[in-house]
């Protein structure tokens, strides 16, 4: 194994980290805030990449693409917090679950409706594709570089709006206590909306990028879900910082288990049968990293709240 | 003579009035139309339909249900059509382990299945029956076609990879049985991956003159895509799954180049593949795909044993179907004693046509080819 091949294979783990980031971003601040399991943050991810495709394949503009899954993903946040989220907070767990994932089923057969159900096409911006030379010898994507900027972007941008902006004092508040800041003075309904739309917003961001990548198809939010479940699980519910530290860590694991484990197991039981249980391994790794961690950390690795 | 003269004019009859047969068939088609998976059953309903529209027949009547992807879904679907709907035939399913939770049972219960897709290898082998019938192919066929191409071609290190699941298994195993060189790799994949830069760092590093790789559905559009972006410049093959028209589309000129396998292209010059690609593209406004070829098989198979003999007759019926009398899309097809199919395999290029991707032949893999599993089935 070169080192050509780890430090793309790390570089691999800390992009696929940061979109994970840009979905449990969204997930652990409307837990965190309002206190609701959001299975539906998954649909928004879709829409992202969904309105991204339908518009660059409109427009031929990649970037008004872009524009357009921020504003369509945000769009349905905020119609979803008002006509369906709102009357949710009073209730159980339990029952925003079912409402949330009866949302999952409207969404995913409404892109149906709309759209087919062959997969729609989206390329990455002519501007952004091949590969550049890296430092001892290996190559990386461009675009790939690119979605590790615009995460860390997104990331410095939410430490400024949550610790330097009014909007975020309050959201800092609303998680500390909402019946005060209500009390206070602040309409929290239109917080929580704001709230729901931004984590909403990111989560197509993270869609219509990952989009241009993989494939833009109905149901291709749900497997990040999970992900992005056991991100905010290592992480603590309701920390953006730990939400970051959390989604590096799955997406490195995850990707050096797959390149190491493999070659591990092939090196005890034989090139081809090593090959098939270090793939199945590596596809549990980062649930027995997170069960791990939560035997020794039960509140995750940065609890918010405490 | 006076024998011949009446067969000829028995036959004379049924060809002019092909609209009526002894007794109604009713076909109940089980086939993913929801979810990720959805391409590929949308495609066999609308190749198996087109059949039966241009056939024109009033005695056929077709329920069509989804199966979501999800065997125990489609378990009770089989039930219920045959329990209160009372279908003589089933067919549709497109998935290995879906058809492995249906085909077994609904046999037991006398019903015909026809496969238009899925041929998990025990239903060849040990566990083949006289009332089920694989128009499609065997499951490692494809792969094996490639496994030639790639012998023939004197490629030396090849690169696998498919997902970590029986179909994918099968298909790197059905790979290695025919290519003959080493490997510069073995990779297995989660099932439903979509980001692949692991697993093309791993191809960068290992030196390959080419990569094989088995990826059906969204799996396939993430890594020909990533692939694409990343610099790697080895070339890429694959099963037809990999290329089908349902997944060109979405994979756009990245796709460009890459040979894959299979029995069918829409390029297949006869008569009834002719008629096939054009009435499909006015029916529904797109290239066919491997799937509704096949579909399309299947059913021009059903129309052409139900004009021979009845239905409710199970043994004529059966001897009906195993003549395969009818005009394939592929060209030649016929039965093994397993009842799966002995037929080309070609290698085909995905090339532009237009502003189409599409696939083009260019190589003849296998002539005649039948599967590994006959052997081991006890039909005659």
């Amino acid at each position: 194994m070169s080192s050509a091949l780890l430090i793309e294979q790390l570089l691999n783990g800390l992009q696929f980290g940061v979109m994970l980031f840009l979905m449990a971003a969204g997930l652990t601040l409307i837990f965190g805030v309002m206190g609701l399991i959001n299975l539906a943050h998954g649909s928004f991810y879709m829409i992202g990449a969904f309105a991204c495709a339908a518009v660059a394949a409109w427009t031929g503009s990649f970037w008004l693409g872009l524009v357009a899954s921020l504003a369509a993903a945000a769009a349905a946040g905020a119609i979803v917090e008002i006509l369906v989220v709102r009357r949710l907070y009073e209730r159980d767990h339990l029952d925003q679950v079912l409402a949330t994932f009866a949302l999952i089923l409207i969404f995913s057969e409404g892109t149906r409706w709309l759209f087919g159900s062959f997969p729609l096409y989206l390329d990455i911006p002519p501007v952004l594709s091949g590969a550049i030379p890296l430092p001892g010898g290996a190559q990386y994507p461009l675009y790939r570089l690119a979605i590790i900027a615009a995460g860390i972007l997104v990331a410095i941008g939410l430490y400024l709006l949550i610790s330097w902006t009014r909007i975020g004092m309050r959201i800092r508040a609303g998680e500390s206590d909402r019946e005060m800041i209500g009390a206070l003075g602040v309409d929290i309904g239109s917080l929580y909306t704001l709230v729901f739309a931004l984590g909403a917003a990111l989560a197509g961001l993270a869609g219509a990028m990952v989009g241009a990548l993989q494939s833009v198809q109905v149901g291709m939010g749900e497997p990040v879900l999970i992900l992005a479940f056991v991100v905010i699980v290592i992480g603590g519910i309701g920390s953006i910082k730990g939400a970051l530290v959390g989604a590096v860590l799955v997406g490195l694991v995850d990707t050096l288990g797959r390149l190491l484990l493999p070659k591990l197991f092939a090196i005890a039981m034989g090139p081809s049968e090593g090959a098939t249980v270090g793939a199945a391994v590596a596809s549990m790794l980062i649930y027995i990293v997170m069960a791990l961690i939560l035997a020794l950390r039960p509140q995750g690795l940065f609890p918010a709240n405490t | 003579m006076k024998n011949f003269l009446k067969t000829g004019l028995l036959a004379l009859s049924l060809t002019a009035a092909s609209a009526a047969f002894a007794e109604p068939v009713k076909i109940g088609m089980i086939t993913t139309l929801s979810g990720g998976g959805a391409g590929l059953g949308v495609d066999a309903r609308d190749g198996f339909d087109l059949a039966i529209k241009l056939a024109g027949n009033k005695d056929v009547t077709v329920v069509t249900e989804d199966d979501a992807m999800k065997p125990e879904l489609a378990v009770q679907i089989a039930d219920k059509m045959i329990q209160s709907e009372k279908v003589d035939i089933l067919t549709g399913i497109i998935w290995s382990n879906l058809a492995m939770a249906v085909v077994p049972n609904a046999v037991a219960q006398g019903k015909f299945y026809l496969s238009v897709n899925a041929g998990p290898s025990p239903l060849a082998g040990a566990k083949c029956n006289e009332n089920y019938f694989n128009v499609a192919y065997q499951n490692d066929n494809f792969h094996e076609a490639m496994g030639e191409y790639a012998t023939q071609q004197g490629m030396k290190k090849v690169f696998i990879m498919a997902p970590n699941y029986p179909a994918g298994t099968d298909s790197l195993s059905g790979f290695k049985r025919f290519y003959k060189g080493d490997l510069a790799g073995e990779v297995y994949t989660k099932l439903g991956q979509t980001d692949y830069a692991a697993e093309i760092a791993q191809i960068r590093d290992s030196g390959a003159d080419s990569v094989f790789f088995f990826l059906p559905g969204g799996m396939g559009i993430a890594f020909v895509k990533q692939y694409a972006q990343s610099g790697v410049d080895i070339p890429l093959m694959g099963p037809g799954f990999s290329f089908s028209q349902d997944v060109l589309g979405a994979i756009g000129d990245a796709a460009l180049g890459a040979k894959n396998s299979g029995s069918w292209s829409h390029d297949l010059d006869n008569p009834a593949n002719k008629t096939f690609v054009e009435e499909f593209q006015k029916a529904y406004g797109r290239l066919p795909s491997t799937y509704a070829a096949q579909a399309y098989d299947t059913a021009n198979l059903i129309l052409s044993a139900a004009a021979k003999a009845d239905v409710k007759d199970a043994d004529a019926f059966r001897a009906a179907l195993k003549s395969a009398d009818f005009k394939s899309v592929r060209g030649k097809f016929k039965f093994n004693t397993n009842n799966h199919p002995i037929q080309d395999l070609y290698v085909r290029e995905v090339v532009k046509e237009g502003d189409v991707l599409t696939n083009k032949i260019i190589a003849t893999a296998f002539t005649d080819h039948a599967d590994a599993y006959a052997k081991d089935c006890p039909l005659k």
